[in-house]
């Protein structure tokens, strides 16, 4: 049994217990949560060595053999994820430092953080379908804590959405186990996949299939089913809603690429086209949103929704190059955006406001934070030579590929439509002169903003120039990135490794 | 036996959807229940009923003899009631919380981090005197 396979789960789970056993020692508390993420990032390195080199790996849990027992799986998809979600945590418990109230991280910041890692983790190393459920739910239950943690009333309305529909989404997915389970009387993906492929296509089976898609397409926060995400997202402090703008709606859509390229493979006609529906509809009405807000993590929140379109392109085109696309687009994306949430926090520290109205002139005070903000910016928007524009090239160059034109205009439109999103703010935060006085209709005069400490701007700045740093890496060495995206795509399109691996060689 | 299992899951799950369609949180929350009683009612059906036969394997076999009933649903429902009485008790709390502080359970009154007038509130802002509402 690998033990690699099993410490990015174990690991935040024991640091989010050594965390929660620091109590009120801060300075503890603080050290060994960020010190989990670092061991986690270099774990989860480690296992994406190991997968890139052997192929995928498997483990049976309790040594019970493969259909019975529950099996971890890394392909190359999962470990990639797990890499991301430690830089991501890394970044954001760093962030933290500087970010939370006394009171957040007495109420339990800490040990909620990690505990919401090793859901994180779980759910992408899992390979059982019941598995997958118990993740979705440690995930729930901690973001659940997290997201109310400062109990302020916009987090209680906030959070109370955020709860309620992502509660029903979860039930309709073990509503989905339920009818698999009784159609195919196993839990275990790989397995699913084999008797699948031999039954015919039943009512119950289709049945399963949608109820999963729109489980998971809630938790990806799709078309017509993401209005929790806007208005939630920008209620909890700002290291909270960077982690979930980066990792949690990105797991539902691991969940979509896992279900309907493993679990699914034998019925695509059932899903691409509502599949390529949901797809384009999600990335024009997430950018139409983003365009009438008028506050920054509000613009971002839906400018989540409309990228998780340009996810879902590569399982309605299911070419191996569109699921290339939409894996490299995913790696990039959580990056970029929990960088673009850490960004608005310090633009608030310095400019007192989130509102675009009651803030300006940060291009003069902090000339750095606005060349921060361009990188991230310009690669969600898709520019050159940053990393989005990678992404979106291969998606529609998939979609050229296939003569599947409207796509790839509806692709090229949104883009267009993000890059004046990000020239509003630019314009707004960085480069108009800050407003005098008080706006009319702003429900407080913004606070005059505290010069930041040494130690604070630090522990501030470090992540976002460290995932800024990745993004232009990822943007320059483009070849390694795709590389990995090419080859993990390929293990989703021919599914006989993975289920080799979980299975025995002789399934 | 299986039909009414069926029948009870579709009259839970009915019932569920109608509370869930409700404005008042206290009875989207009781949707939430009746829709999570229904799913585990029918995870525990997709595993098939077998009556009187206890999958007990005797000492000096590896797997049961004879037909057994099949006893993985019960603990995957096991699991899925532990699981949905926690967030019941985390969302009531939730509610009850909310009740206090917004002074209001109806979901259509509920615009403080979204509100009608975006300009208003910057929902990150000092909290507006609770009189205000």
């Amino acid at each position: 049994m690998s033990w690699l396979l099993v410490l990015p789960i174990a690991l935040p789970l024991l640091t989010g217990v050594a965390c929660f056993a620091a109590g009120s020692n801060r300075i503890l508390a603080r050290s060994l949560n960020i010190g989990g993420c670092g061991v986690l990032l270099v774990v989860s390195i480690g296992l994406l060595a190991q997968t890139w080199q052997e192929g995928v790996i498997a483990a049976s849990m309790g040594n019970w053999p493969a259909p019975f027992g529950i099996a971890l799986v890394a392909d190359l998809l999962g470990a990639a994820m797990v890499v991301i979600t430690a830089i991501t945590g890394l970044a954001c418990a760093v962030y933290a430092v500087a970010d939370l109230s006394r009171r957040e991280e007495a109420r339990g910041f800490h040990p909620l953080f990690q505990v919401l890692l090793a859901g994180v983790c779980g759910a992408f190393l899992t390979g059982d379908l019941f598995n997958l459920y118990v993740w979705f739910e440690v995930m729930l239950i901690a973001s659940f804590g997290l997201l109310v943690l400062g109990g302020s009333r916009p987090e209680l309305d906030g959070g109370l959405k955020y709860v309620v529909l992502n509660l029903i989404a979860t039930l309709l997915f073990l509503f989905g186990v339920a009818l698999l389970y009784g159609a195919t009387g196993t839990l275990n993906m790989a397995q699913i996949h084999l008797r699948l492929a031999e039954a015919p296509l039943t009512l119950e089976i289709e049945a399963a299939a949608l109820l999963l898609a729109m489980a998971f397409g809630m938790k990806a926060a799709v078309f017509p089913l993401f209005f929790w995400l806007p208005a939630s997202y920008h209620t909890p402090s700002v290291a909270v809603s960077a982690v979930f703008a980066g990792l949690l709606t990105k797991v539902g859509v691991y969940a979509l690429l896992r279900v309907f390229t493993l679990v699914f493979s034998n019925t695509p006609e059932l899903t691409t086209t509502l599949f390529w529906a949901v797809a384009a509809l999600t990335m024009v009405t997430g950018v139409l949103g983003a365009a009438s807000q008028n506050e920054m993590r509000r613009i971002l929140s839906f400018h989540i929704v409309s990228q998780i379109g340009y996810m879902i392109i590569g399982l309605a085109l299911l070419t191996p190059l569109a699921l290339a696309g939409a894996i490299f687009y995913v790696i990039h994306h959580i990056i970029v955006k929990a960088n673009l949430f850490l960004i608005a926090g310090v633009a608030r520290r310095l400019g007192g406001s989130m509102e675009l109205a009651e803030i300006g002139g940060l291009v003069r005070r902090a000339p750095w934070l606005g060349a921060l903000f361009l990188v991230p910016a310009l690669s969600l928007a898709g520019m050159p030579p940053f990393s989005g524009f990678w992404a979106k090239l291969l998606l529609i160059q998939a979609s050229l590929e296939i003569d599947d034109y409207a796509m790839a205009a509806v692709a090229l439109t949104v883009g267009l439509l993000t890059l004046y999103s990000m020239t509003k703010i630019w314009n707004e935060v960085f480069w108009k002169s800050a407003p005098e006085g008080r706006p009319a209709g702003a429900a407080v005069a913004p606070q005059a903003a505290p010069p930041l400490s040494r130690a604070e701007s630090a522990s501030l700045v470090w992540p976002i120039a460290g995932l800024a740093a990745i993004t232009v890496a990822i943007g320059l060495t483009v070849a390694p990135a795709f590389a990995l995206a090419e080859r993990a795509a390929m293990q989703l399109v021919d599914p006989s490794a993975y289920v080799a691996a979980v299975l025995g060689s002789a399934p | 036996m299986e039909v009414w299992l069926a029948l009870a899951t579709a009259v839970l799950i009915g019932a569920s959807v109608y509370l869930l369609l409700d404005r008042h949180l206290v009875r989207v929350l009781l949707g939430v229940a009746l829709l999570s009683n229904g799913v585990n009612l029918a995870l525990f059906l997709a595993g098939d009923l077998t009556r009187g036969a206890p999958p007990i394997i005797p000492p000096d076999a590896d797997a049961p003899t004879q037909v057994a009933a099949n006893a993985l649903p019960q603990a995957l429902v096991l699991t899925a009631i532990v699981i949905g009485f926690g967030l019941f008790a985390f969302a009531l709390a939730l509610i009850y919380q909310a009740n206090r502080r917004l002074g209001t359970v109806d979901s259509d009154a509920m615009r403080i981090a979204e509100p009608v007038d975006a300009r208003a509130g910057d929902a990150t802002a000092a909290e507006p005197p609770e009189a205000a509402r």
